[in-house]
């Protein structure tokens, strides 16, 4: 091609910008081979040591431990599948997703009115704020918040203090009176490991609901409220709708972090466990690595079928 | 007094602060029924918080918006029978060309079956028919724009609203929507409020216009009065182009100490000594710089009175080589006295 055979004057300047330059110059013409230089390194980080290790793990859970000599077994077989729907690895899947589920909601009913307020009324001082807010604790150690809410939640901590202060110790027993839910203080029940679960995501909800709700035009709410709709209708008919990929995204985060999750509910609630541990024993004292790699893969497969869903009803229009 | 002789938009001494800012100040107007009213004005001249008044998304500081004699003082914008096309549109981009027309509809709670059929109507009266299964970014910007309309017409307002809703069209685009606007316009009769920053707009299609400045109103007029009796310099710059005459210099020239406006096209350039024609007056000068045109060429004249003016003449048998040719040499300027319009003493700003 022409363009590259015509010879460019050296500008006039010190031989090493004069070099940088005829190399700027060489990879403006070569727009392509410019991308894939700088596109490799990510993609190689991307596909190698992310997807390869995925797919090594997929590999994996279709071996099976034999039984009696301990070993891996390195043949296809579904036989490890087959052990996911097993009492007890059920109750773990069941225990996780349904918990999954419940905090994912939790987290989207309190965050999307923080997200609501910080995206459409906080000033430009309150605003910065808001955010910091919501994202100071991810500053501190996970571990350390974990802990600290062990001992908010424990029999002698702060909650228990505050409702026997308020005479509503009555009211305590009676929620942890609950069955399934309930136990002999918040740190080893359930609820204490909801509440705690909700207390850590709920950062990975606000802030895409809120970007979300940022991204919506003040001009097509004041078209809705121009064309005769009250604040009600045009927050169902106009907010909402273009709020759910944001709530659909923070409910990815919230949902899937909670079904990998192992910390938390090793640290607070019924010691009954989840996915997560029961990948930790597999893979660790077990050496059932095949049956940790069926488990892992369970929260995939849940997240890939509540995608279908919300993009069935309609979540993803407005992108 | 019926209702029918009520204007349709009425501005008594309204204001519209934000702190210090007085982005509409003291303005008062009527908008008779069925008129199409322009509010022209440059960017930052109070015309379009004017209309979000209207709409009711701004409230004033003082004075009352009255529609159709109603006081509009805390009436919400969903409460009023006005709609907008807004200037970027504003389409809800989660929603088909058909729903987002039929919204308004949908909030009244009309049946399904009617909503459809009256959607793809007005879909059919914006020459959009058969596109209504479309998403909005999936559209021109020049079918967005009709979307836009046919949804806030499909509400049959009384009046109807238009935040520069052409400003995104390309100049051809343009001029046919100017045309069809206009012609809908008296299709369906209902009073238009036109906010625009485009002069030749606002004398293409309004009844009336009204020129904003800095948040008042400089003139409120029919499009000829506008351009041929300019009331202040600042109307007589902004509505097409003008020769601004000071007081000094129309001394020197017509031997009258006031202010006047000529407009370019109203000069024409006699050779230099010619006869002094009759009722007109005369200006001695130097072609300083001339710009081609293509149908037209503009000359810039150093005046021997002090200061300068723009003539465009028409190229009828003349051309480039022609206009080039002119620079440098000395003419006489002339034009009829009645085309020296005089101007009201500038306002303080």
């Amino acid at each position: 091609m022409t363009a590259q055979t015509i010879a460019v004057p050296p500008p006039a300047r010190a031989s090493g910008a004069g070099a940088l330059q005829r190399l700027s110059t060489w990879l403006y013409r070569h727009p392509r081979l410019a991308l894939a230089i700088l596109l490799a390194p990510p993609l190689a980080w991307l596909g190698i040591v992310y997807l390869g290790s995925l797919l090594a793990l997929l590999a994996q859970s279709f071996f099976y431990l034999d039984g009696f000599t301990g070993l891996i077994v390195r043949e296809f077989t579904l036989r490890t599948y087959a052990e996911l729907f097993t009492g007890s690895n059920l109750d773990i899947i069941l225990r996780t997703t349904v918990m999954a589920t419940v905090v994912t909601l939790a987290c989207a009913l309190i965050g999307f009115p923080i997200a609501y307020y910080m995206a459409r009324y906080a000033g430009p001082r309150l605003k910065p704020l808001m955010y910091l807010g919501v994202m100071l604790p991810l500053w501190s150690s996970y571990l350390v918040r974990v802990y600290s809410w062990k001992l908010i939640l424990a029999k002698e901590g702060i909650v228990t203090w505050i409702f026997a202060k308020l005479h509503l110790l009555w009211l305590l027993d009676a929620i942890l009176s609950i069955p399934v839910i309930g136990g002999p203080s918040l740190s080893t029940a359930y609820l204490g490991t909801f509440l705690v679960f909700v207390y850590i995501w709920l950062p990975y909800m606000i802030l895409p609901i809120e970007a979300a709700i940022e991204r919506v035009p003040r001009s097509v709410i004041e078209a809705s409220a121009d064309l005769g709709a009250p604040p009600r209708s045009t927050f169902r008919h106009v907010v909402l709708p273009l709020a759910i990929p944001g709530v659909v995204a923070g409910s990815i985060f919230t949902f899937s972090l909670t079904l990998g999750d192992y910390i938390i509910p090793g640290i607070i609630g019924s010691s009954r466990p989840f996915i997560g541990q029961a990948v930790y024993s597999h893979q660790g004292t077990a050496g059932n690595i095949p049956l940790a790699a069926a488990l892992s893969v369970v929260p995939i497969v849940i997240i890939a079928i509540y995608l279908r869903i919300a993009k069935r009803l309609g979540a993803f229009d407005a992108l | 007094m019926t209702e029918g002789n009520l204007p349709a938009v009425r501005f008594v001494e309204v204001s519209r602060h934000y702190g210090a800012v007085k982005a509409v100040d003291g303005v008062s107007f009527e908008i008779a029924d069925g008129e199409f009213f322009s509010l022209l004005g440059p960017s930052g001249s109070g015309k379009t918080t004017c209309l979000r008044l209207i709409a009711g998304f701004e409230q004033p500081n003082a004075g009352a918006v009255l529609i159709h004699g109603r006081d509009m003082a805390g009436v919400p914008p969903y409460e009023r029978d006005v709609n907008t096309v807004f200037q970027d549109y504003a389409l809800f981009p989660h929603m088909s060309v058909a729903d987002n027309v039929a919204y308004g509809l949908m909030i009244r709670k009309v049946r399904k079956a009617e909503r459809r059929a009256r959607a793809e109507e007005m879909l059919e009266m914006v020459k959009l028919g058969g596109l209504g299964g479309r998403k909005p970014g999936q559209l021109s910007g020049g079918q967005r724009q009709r979307v836009a309309l046919a949804r806030a017409l499909i509400n049959r307002p009384r009046v109807l609203l238009l935040d520069e809703p052409l400003g995104a069209l390309d100049l051809k685009l343009r001029q046919a929507m100017q045309m069809e606007l206009k012609g809908l316009q008296r299709q369906v009769g209902i009073t238009f409020v036109y906010v625009t920053h485009d002069q030749e707009e606002a004398l293409t299609m309004s009844d009336r216009i009204a020129v904003f400045n800095h948040g008042r109103i400089e003139q409120i007029g029919r499009p000829g009065e506008i351009y041929e009796h300019p009331a202040t310099a600042f109307v007589a710059g902004f509505v097409g182009v003008s020769n601004l005459i000071d007081g000094a210099l129309a001394a020197r020239l017509f031997g009258r100490p006031e202010a006047v406006a000529i407009r370019p096209e109203k000069i024409r350039i006699l050779p230099e000594g010619a006869a002094e024609p009759e009722n007109a007056w005369i200006a001695d000068g130097r072609i300083r710089d001339a710009t081609y045109l293509g149908a037209a060429s503009r000359y810039y004249v150093t005046l021997d009175a002090g200061g300068e003016m723009v003539v465009i003449e028409q190229n009828q048998r003349t051309g480039a080589s022609d206009t080039l040719a002119a620079i440098g040499r000395r003419v006489r300027l002339s034009g009829p006295l009645g085309e020296a319009l005089p101007l009201a003493a500038e306002r303080a700003a």
